[in-house]
């Protein structure tokens, strides 16, 4: 049971609605990201902002193994997991914003997002902060008997936080359905992931017999594949993961992280952005398949980009919420 | 429990402490089954102060659950299943582990309603212990409450009595939000009258528990009954000391206190808790800023010395306040 599972092949089975529709996804995520660079860069963007770019094909992979009822937890850099778990572009734009249409009323911002409606039970600013509340919504789902997985996003950094070994030795001590999915960007914040993590970070699953795996995260037909396989078995009550999904921040740490050669080079960007990037990954696919043809790809890119131009103007002309909202929410 | 009526009809009899904590607990269990205990040697210990014996006989291991030693684990793991259905009563067996613990009370289980927008609850009890004069030193002695009074979005609860312990946590299980229940380890031998039938306490009543004229004692869980017996000795002394327990520190009644306080016009405040920056601090600053005119005298602040609680049993007990210290100070507050 505590094995390290080879790197799952793309599936050949998933079949080209779901790769066009996960396709949509993705940029989705893409053109969300380069309208809040732009809102930040002129200025409009109170805040900070994390950027998913780079490392969609993780989220919109795992979020479409799940249902509609399974939870997430998401991180500060979180905007691709509730995009991709369902969260409407308007609303995440208001709360951007800080406007009372936004998900959170305006309260929570960029780092905060959560709705119920679609299973988010919330970003979190605090690095490994959602590990325990991940692994207590699983609790609950063994308990209640409802049949969701939760998925528990976080960074490599995160790696460095011992409540995530804590929670894993209880999780699987009780069986409990969740995933832990570990974005590895190769950075926590500014630092090399080898100068944060010892040893072989595959090996920490199995320590605690979770089992382990790792996937490109730049493909999000592997994603997907190895995602619904361990979301299978959990939810068949056979205990949490642990599932290591390789990938690459395409942005800085934030997006005033500008001058980026003192801890990455140039040129390893580049190569990321022109060899590995998800989106072109799924693109070639489609193209080789013949599932679709490029005319049709940019028919895609041009919906999004309107609906991402709506959600912007949504957001922008909405009220931010009235002084006296303040000290609302507080207590339930 | 004096000069308090029990507003209850029907058999009352004598429990401790321990034992009414036991009762709330096991009623709610069998009233609601999403209510369950997790933490560290609650299933067949009982708890290192053998308070839930018997739980895990009538609830079974899926409900009364032994954790491995992972505070800030097991207590997320109770925010999150606070969140989504369930109504955990997280033990953390000693108040000082609040350091491991912290960042899932004040960041995550404290912020998670008002961060979005009032959308997921929160609906967990976190039942610790406080008190000093255990000789336990200086990790295991520690009264920190403040430190979770100070966060927006949690509740705080210091019961001082059987009764009250039971109706209080019975009122913080049924509660939407995070509710830090606070036991003073000196206590649970502690008897008092408690009704057999159903009752609650809300959360935010305080409750005068001797009524005097002459000085009001606010005193919190392990100082109530320090503040009782320090009314005896100033009964001696042709005093008449009134004593008021906040039975929660939020939220807080902060009118029970105030009334008092213009009653008798001289008020002593004392918690077990450092004073710099602590309860006595904000109580004496109610005080202050509502009673003010109606103050004969400053008001008077006790609560731990400000050290590290010592080990040595006659350095342990300088660091508390006791019946004898707190009637010299309301003597001297009262110009005797």
């Amino acid at each position: 049971m505590s094995t390290v599972m080879a790197g799952a092949a793309p599936d050949a089975a998933i079949d080209s609605k779901l790769l066009l529709r996960m396709y949509r996804r993705m940029v989705m995520i893409r053109l969300f990201e380069e309208q809040v660079n732009d809102l930040y860069t002129r200025a409009l963007m109170p805040g900070l902002a994390h950027l998913y770019i780079g490392e969609e094909a993780i989220a919109v992979g795992v979020c479409e193994a799940l249902r509609a009822d399974d939870y997430i937890t998401s991180t500060h850099r979180g905007h691709g997991h509730c995009l991709a778990k369902g969260a409407a572009i308007d609303r995440m734009f208001a709360e951007l914003l800080g406007k009372e249409a936004g998900y959170c009323k305006g309260k929570g911002g960029s780092m905060h997002i959560a709705d119920p409606d679609t299973g988010n039970l919330g970003a979190n600013a605090i690095v490994a902060g959602s590990a325990g509340i991940a692994t207590g919504a699983a609790f609950s789902s063994k308990r209640l008997g409802n049949g969701r997985v939760t998925v528990c996003f976080f960074g490599e950094g995160a790696l460095g936080q011992g409540v995530v070994y804590e929670v894993m030795n209880m999780a699987a001590l009780w069986k409990l359905p969740v995933i832990y999915v570990c974005e590895n960007n190769m950075y926590n914040e500014y630092t090399h992931v080898s100068e944060a993590a010892a040893g072989d970070i595959l090996g920490r699953g199995p320590a605690f017999g979770v089992p382990s795996e790792s996937v490109d995260g730049q493909d999000v037909r592997a994603v997907y594949a190895v995602t619904k396989r361990l979301v299978d078995r959990a939810r068949n009550g056979e205990g949490p993961a642990f599932l290591m999904a390789n990938t690459y921040r395409f942005m800085g740490h934030h997006v005033g992280d500008i001058s980026r050669e003192y801890y990455r080079s140039k040129q390893e960007e580049q190569t990321w952005k022109s060899e590995r990037d998800p989106i072109k990954v799924a693109a070639d696919a489609i193209l080789a398949q013949k599932i679709a043809d490029q005319a049709a790809l940019d028919q895609i890119q041009a919906e999004v980009k309107a609906e991402i131009d709506k959600g912007v103007q949504f957001a922008m002309a909405a009220p931010y919420p009235t002084v006296d909202k303040v000290e609302q929410d507080v207590y339930a | 429990m004096p000069e308090t009526a029990l507003l209850v009809r029907g058999a009352v009899r004598e429990l401790t402490l321990g034992e009414a904590v036991r009762e709330a607990l096991a009623e709610e269990m069998r009233r609601d089954p999403r209510v369950f205990i997790m933490g560290e040697d609650v299933a067949e210990a009982g708890t290192a102060f053998k308070v839930l014996g018997g739980l895990v006989q009538e609830f079974g291991t899926d409900r009364v659950i032994d954790t491995p030693i992972s505070e800030a684990g097991f207590t997320g793991i109770g925010v999150g299943a606070g969140m989504t259905g369930m109504r955990p009563v997280v033990d953390i067996m000693f108040g000082d582990f609040a350091g491991i613990i912290m960042d899932q009370m004040a960041n995550q289980a404290a912020k998670i309603h008002y961060m979005s927008g009032g959308k997921w609850k929160c609906s967990m009890v976190l039942r610790t212990t406080l008190g000093a004069t255990r000789r336990s030193a200086a990790q295991h002695s520690q009264s920190l409450h403040a430190w979770f009074c100070h966060i927006p979005g949690l509740k705080v609860v210091m019961p001082s009595t059987p009764y009250d312990a039971k109706g209080l946590l019975k009122s913080a299980i049924r509660d939407d939000n995070p509710v830090v229940f606070y036991e003073d380890k000196m206590m649970y031998k502690l008897k008092g009258p408690v009704p057999e039938e159903d009752y609650t306490i809300p959360l935010g009543v305080a409750d005068v528990k001797r009524v005097g004229d002459d000085v009001t004692i606010i005193a919190t869980s392990s100082m109530v009954q320090v503040a009782l017996g320090a009314a005896k000795l100033l009964e001696e002394h042709g005093v008449s000391a009134e004593v008021v327990d906040p039975r929660t520190l939020w939220p807080l009644d902060e009118k029970t206190l105030i009334d008092s306080a213009k009653k008798t016009s001289r008020v002593i405040v004392v918690d077990e808790g450092y004073g710099r920056y602590g309860v006595t601090a904000e109580l004496a600053s109610v005080i202050q800023e509502n009673a003010f005119f109606d103050l004969e005298a400053p008001v008077k602040r006790m609560g731990a010395m400000h050290v590290p609680i010592p080990f040595s049993p006659p350095l342990e007990d300088a660091t508390v306040p006791n019946e004898r210290t707190v009637c010299d100070a309301a003597l001297a507050l009262c110009g005797k």
